[in-house]
């Protein structure tokens, strides 16, 4: 049923600008493996800097509403725009329900903006596995801004931290986001914290006590001391001042030499994990591993064996010089 | 290497209420599948161009206010045009019997009648593509 798939003629292809291309190499970086390997091989030296920008915040905060109203004034200055929309996959079924683009569809006759859904699949919590390659991709395919909404709970939230020049954080009045904010270690990766909602009541005094958690930071003089700043994605406020806040920040990270310093640590940690990954998939497959767990297991069961001892035993098998 | 079915459903025209669209995606979700959900008042332009963004295999429309006969035909016709006639297309709605049989001339592979059980259509849709893997 469904098409196979050639793709050094989808690279091609890419190459000509294709959106139906760029999605399909999409979907093969999804699915991994050697093909994904392939495509990221064939498009990563047409990656050119394209500035990455990463939004957390709880569910229902209004990140996607204030990405598609960023988008539009990013659009008045000509940029064009890639969006990563993250949403969770159910642990039960495996399935998804990717709902960003609800937010979204006013952009889908634009040529200039490109928005693909990803479920988190495999991934521990707010960011798929593949959402760098992706980036990559709308790199390689002449975007010149990146905007990568997260799924917005769990700890690797801060995940988008190793991804992103610049980390939104976007918070609401309501339910005290300013102490999770705290909690969830959000303080330090954050560069700009949204209050959204402003057109509600007590956005302002929220919006203060953030303000408040910051002072208390130790920041150096030359360094960037994280905004804050108050949006209606609803009644498009604050929208317009907080393009200019990310600029401002761009701008900060270029002028100060930090701009290539984050590049180089973002591929520094890609390439480990990636060597994490690849070697926690190997030593999951291995047989022998499996066969001395079968035979050892009984005597860590019984007290014979420490696990640390029966790890040293299976250590032996892996050669790392 | 995991593949997942991925679907956008979408629910065309002015009219103003998708409980019957949420419903089939909430189903196809729960039968391990990814669904690109986009919302009301979609026109087929947006609907196809979404569906070539997302590369979805399938497009499910929902649709109650008799445009049938324009927007199924728009849609494919789209499709067709970004190089993704590989895309199934169905739909769901009060639809005429003979306005059936129309649709599946020019390629909709299903309409759905109001009601349906959801586990026929995940039936449906796990069945084209099962083949593979
Ligand atoms: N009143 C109000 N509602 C908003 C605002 N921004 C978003 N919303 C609504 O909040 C809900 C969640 O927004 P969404 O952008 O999907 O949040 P996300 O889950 O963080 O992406 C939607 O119903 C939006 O219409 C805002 O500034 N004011
Ligand atoms: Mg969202």
């Amino acid at each position: 049923m469904r098409p196979g798939y050639d793709i050094p003629e989808l690279l091609e292809r890419f190459k000509k600008g294709q959106v139906s291309a760029a999605a399909r190499l999409i979907t093969i970086l999804e699915n991994g493996g050697i093909d994904a390997e392939a495509v990221l091989d064939g498009i990563f030296h047409m990656t050119s800097n394209a500035y990455r920008v990463g939004f957390t915040g709880p569910p229902g905060a209004g990140k996607s509403s204030l990405i598609f109203r960023l988008t539009k004034k990013f659009r008045e200055k000509d940029k064009k725009i890639g969006i990563i929309a993250i949403d969770p996959t159910s642990p039960f079924s495996g399935g998804a329900l990717l709902g960003d683009r609800i937010r979204m569809q006013a952009l889908s006759d634009d040529p200039e903006v490109f928005v693909r859904s990803l479920a988190s699949r495999g991934s521990l919590g707010g960011i798929s596995n593949c959402t760098d390659e992706v980036t990559d991709l709308m790199d390689a395919f002449g975007k010149d801004l990146i905007l990568i909404e997260t799924v917005g709970v769990g700890q690797s939230e801060l995940e988008i931290a190793e991804k992103a020049h610049t980390v939104v954080v976007i918070l609401v009045p309501e339910s005290g986001d300013g102490i999770q904010a705290m909690k969830a270690g959000l303080m330090e990766i954050g560069d700009i914290f949204v209050m959204n909602k402003a057109d509600h009541k007590d956005a302002e005094l929220a919006a203060m006590e953030i303000e408040d958690t910051l002072k208390l930071k130790k920041i150096a003089d030359d360094a960037w001391r994280p905004r804050v700043i108050l949006t209606s994605a609803k009644e498009d406020r604050g929208t317009g001042e907080f393009a200019g806040l990310i600029e401002e920040h761009r701008v900060y990270l270029e002028q100060s030499g930090l701009f290539l310093k984050k590049r180089r640590q973002i591929l520094f940690s890609r390439v480990k994990n990636a060597l994490m990954d690849k070697m926690e998939r190997r030593l999951r497959a291995s047989e022998s591993v499996k066969n001395i767990m079968a035979d050892r297991m009984d005597d860590v069961y019984e007290g014979r064996l420490s696990p640390f001892r029966l790890v040293h035993e299976l250590e032996k098998i892996v050669t790392i010089k | 290497m995991s593949r997942k079915i991925r679907v956008l459903v979408a629910k065309p025209g002015l009219d103003g209420h998708d409980r019957g669209a949420k419903v089939v995606a909430n189903a196809l979700k729960d039968a391990g599948m990814e669904i690109i959900y986009t919302g009301l008042h979609q026109t087929a332009e947006m609907i196809a161009e979404s569906a070539v963004q997302e590369d979805v295999d399938v497009v499910g429309l929902s649709i109650l206010s008799g445009a049938h006969m324009t927007m199924f035909p728009r849609v494919m016709d789209l499709l067709r045009e970004k190089g993704a006639e590989h895309i199934m297309v169905f739909g769901g709605g009060i639809i005429p019997e003979e306005d059936v049989e129309k649709l599946e001339k020019i390629g909709v592979s299903r309409i759905f009648g109001p009601g349906t059980d959801t586990g026929k259509i995940v039936e449906f849709i796990n069945g084209r593509f099962q083949d593979e893997d």
